[in-house]
């Protein structure tokens, strides 16, 4: 069971409020990821669930009981920190089996969820050797195990990744997946990357200034982000975001569309402009594009290959059943 | 790292310091070697007989030799206990996020700028004298009979005194070390379901065995060596009771005028120096090790 309410959470640092006031359920079984630009109070959120800080208000209940009070080894959840905070001078078997040992497991079991463990992660190979002996990827696996062992109500990742090279992040990301399929347990995991969150969530909780923006699936967010942050914080590139007259035309003071919803021509359509940048990836083109109707030059994406090249005019066009329109302070209209 | 060119001419460019290291360390042993080989009495400086190993057999059936070997080892272990025992535990607090910790921090080191002699006169006179001493009068005060320090337990007050002086060096290394332990790992044994104790034990202690390393390689060294507290406290008596292999040393030569004897007791307290050394890279040097 691993079923996470926040009522009301508020926490400050002195006279500082980083969380102002926070309503947050989390369902058993579910991988939810917190995004949001970096100082957002992602970690302090998920601190606070740890019981790493204490609530400034609120009450943080897990599994229907209050636990705002409880020592953070009373909460039955286990984090994996950024740094991955493993114990240097232990061995990698040491490391894993450490809450185990904490909580007083006879050595039998100890060695038998420690291999399992070690097994499911494939860690097999270097578990006599000391962290320092062990690459990032491998230390990020060792601290997933020393995590798994304890078989947690609720996993907190801290940015578990973002000490890693892009090739390695990809398939870290690709094994926390699965081992969230295998295990079935709640993960809740913090990162500043909206593709991470994309990829792995059941729920993407969008943060801003420790404020919830929107609570949604990955494509609910996709398709109806509630805000103009939320539209240009997921989506990747960015969400075009124009006012002026583009926007009066649909009765809106902003509208946005995604580099994918505009179809590009060499001949024809409804915005002109010329070619800054090219990026020919042959999967995907992306053109950055300067109109003279728009301040910011805008992005575009055609699937495959397109042969237009800096300095070269294009005509685009918005795909009209994909714009998101938004009142003056931001929010969606629908 | 280097290749097989660097390491030449690296040693090339290190050849004279090592060298003049060498003359520096040989020439003042090499003589000592040489004076305890004579029969060399100030009382009599005109003949100085070549005496083979008469010296060493001399001082090291001396029965005050025994007595010295064991207070100088007493003295260094009992220091070393109270140290780091007592720097860990400082170390612990002045960790501690907590109003003033700064001053405090300012007022723990400032024993080790006062200069042995001082420190050693000031507690004989001010702290562990019977009658006036703040201990003599704090233990008159509660109805207790006052200790004579200096005449009833030598040897412990002098490791007092020595380990009041060497507290602050060890409290600023340990703190150093206790400072560059990362909140993380604590908190994720925290996480993981340790206890104060448990976390004390498990990551703390070890996170800093090597600086506990350093501190108990580098004040072992100075502790060995210990004489000017003796002198200006006990003088090494009553008796030999607080004598140590140094202090018999400068009294064979200065007391009794036989510097052949002492120089034999010289090369013995280097060699004893060095036994210690090899026990101790032995039992803890691998904490060195990165
Ligand atoms: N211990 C602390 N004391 C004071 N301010 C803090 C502390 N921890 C975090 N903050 C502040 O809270 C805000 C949110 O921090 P954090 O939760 O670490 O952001 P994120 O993880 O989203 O990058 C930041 O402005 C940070 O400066
Ligand atoms: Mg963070």
């Amino acid at each position: 069971m691993g079923k996470i309410q926040l009522q009301s959470v508020t926490k400050a640092f002195g006279g500082v409020k980083v969380i102002p006031d926070l309503d947050l359920d989390i369902e058993n079984g579910e991988f939810v990821v917190f995004v949001g630009p970096s100082g957002c109070g992602k970690s302090t959120l998920l601190r606070l669930i740890a019981g790493l800080e204490d609530t400034t208000s609120g009450t943080i209940s897990i599994d229907g009981k209050d636990a705002t009070h409880l020592p953070p080894a009373q909460r039955r959840l286990a984090m994996v920190f950024q740094s991955y905070a493993l114990y240097p001078h232990m061995s990698v078997r040491k490391n894993i089996a450490f809450p185990l040992k904490m909580a007083g497991r006879n050595k039998q079991e100890i060695d038998k969820r420690v291999d399992n463990a070690a097994k499911i992660l494939n860690l097999a190979d270097y578990i006599d050797r000391r962290p320092g002996q062990l690459s990032g990827g491998q230390r990020q696996r060792v601290a997933i195990g020393r995590a798994i062992v304890r078989e947690p109500a609720a996993f907190l990742f801290d940015e578990p990744l973002s000490n890693l090279d892009a090739a390695l992040r990809v398939g870290m990301r690709l094994e926390i997946s699965e081992l969230h399929q295998r295990l079935k347990t709640t993960m809740i995991y913090v990162t500043h990357d909206q593709v991470e969150a994309m990829t792995m969530a059941d729920k993407i909780v969008v943060l801003r200034a420790g404020n919830i923006e929107q609570v949604g699936s990955p494509l609910e967010l996709y398709t109806k982000p509630r805000n103009t942050f939320v539209a240009g914080f997921i989506g990747s590139p960015k969400m075009n975001l124009m006012g002026g007259s583009d926007a009066k035309s649909h009765n809106a003071d902003m509208i946005g569309v995604r580099p994918e919803h505009i179809d590009l021509s060499q001949s024809e359509g409804q915005w002109k402009g010329e070619v800054k940048v090219s990026e020919h990836l042959g999967s995907d083109t992306f053109l950055h594009v300067q109109t003279s109707d728009h301040s910011e030059p805008l992005t575009v994406r055609a699937g495959g290959e397109f042969p237009v090249h800096a300095g070269d005019t294009v005509y685009m066009t918005p795909q009209q059943d994909k714009i998101h329109r938004f009142d003056g302070k931001g929010l969606a209209l629908r | 790292m280097a290749t097989q060119n660097t390491t030449k001419v690296a040693r090339a460019m290190m050849a004279p310091s090592v060298i003049a290291l060498l003359i520096w360390m040989i020439v003042p042993l090499a003589m000592t070697l040489y004076y305890s080989t004579l029969g060399y009495s100030l009382y009599n400086p005109i003949s100085t007989p070549f005496v083979g190993l008469d010296n060493y057999t001399y001082f090291l059936t001396d029965p005050t030799f025994i007595a010295a070997l064991t207070n100088t080892l007493v003295l260094v272990v009992g220091v070393l206990i109270i140290t780091v025992g007592g720097g860990i535990l400082i170390a612990l607090l002045l960790d501690q996020d907590v109003y003033g910790v700064n001053v405090v921090r300012l007022l723990v080191i400032a024993p080790f700028f006062v200069m042995p002699t001082v420190a050693a006169l000031v507690w004989k006179n001010m702290m562990m004298n019977p009658v006036y001493g703040v201990i003599g009068q704090a233990m008159s005060g509660l109805g207790l009979a006052p200790i004579d320090w200096m005449t009833d337990v030598p040897l412990t007050s002098i490791i007092i005194i020595v380990a009041w002086q060497w507290l602050p060096f060890a409290t600023l290394i340990l703190l150093t070390s206790l400072q560059s332990l990362s909140a993380d790992q604590k908190e994720a044994a925290e996480m993981d379901g340790a206890g104060a104790l448990s976390i004390f034990w498990y990551i703390t202690l070890p996170h800093m065995s090597r600086a506990i390393t350093v501190v108990v390689l580098i004040q072992t060294i100075f502790l060995l060596s210990i004489f000017a507290e003796i002198l200006v406290t006990t003088n090494g008596g009553p008796g030999s009771q607080s004598t140590n292999i140094t202090y018999l040393v400068y009294q064979q030569a200065i007391s009794f005028g036989d510097i052949g004897a002492a120089s034999a007791g010289g090369i013995v307290a280097v060699i004893l120096a060095n036994i210690v050394a090899i026990f101790l890279i032995k039992a803890i040097g691998k904490n060195l090790d990165a």
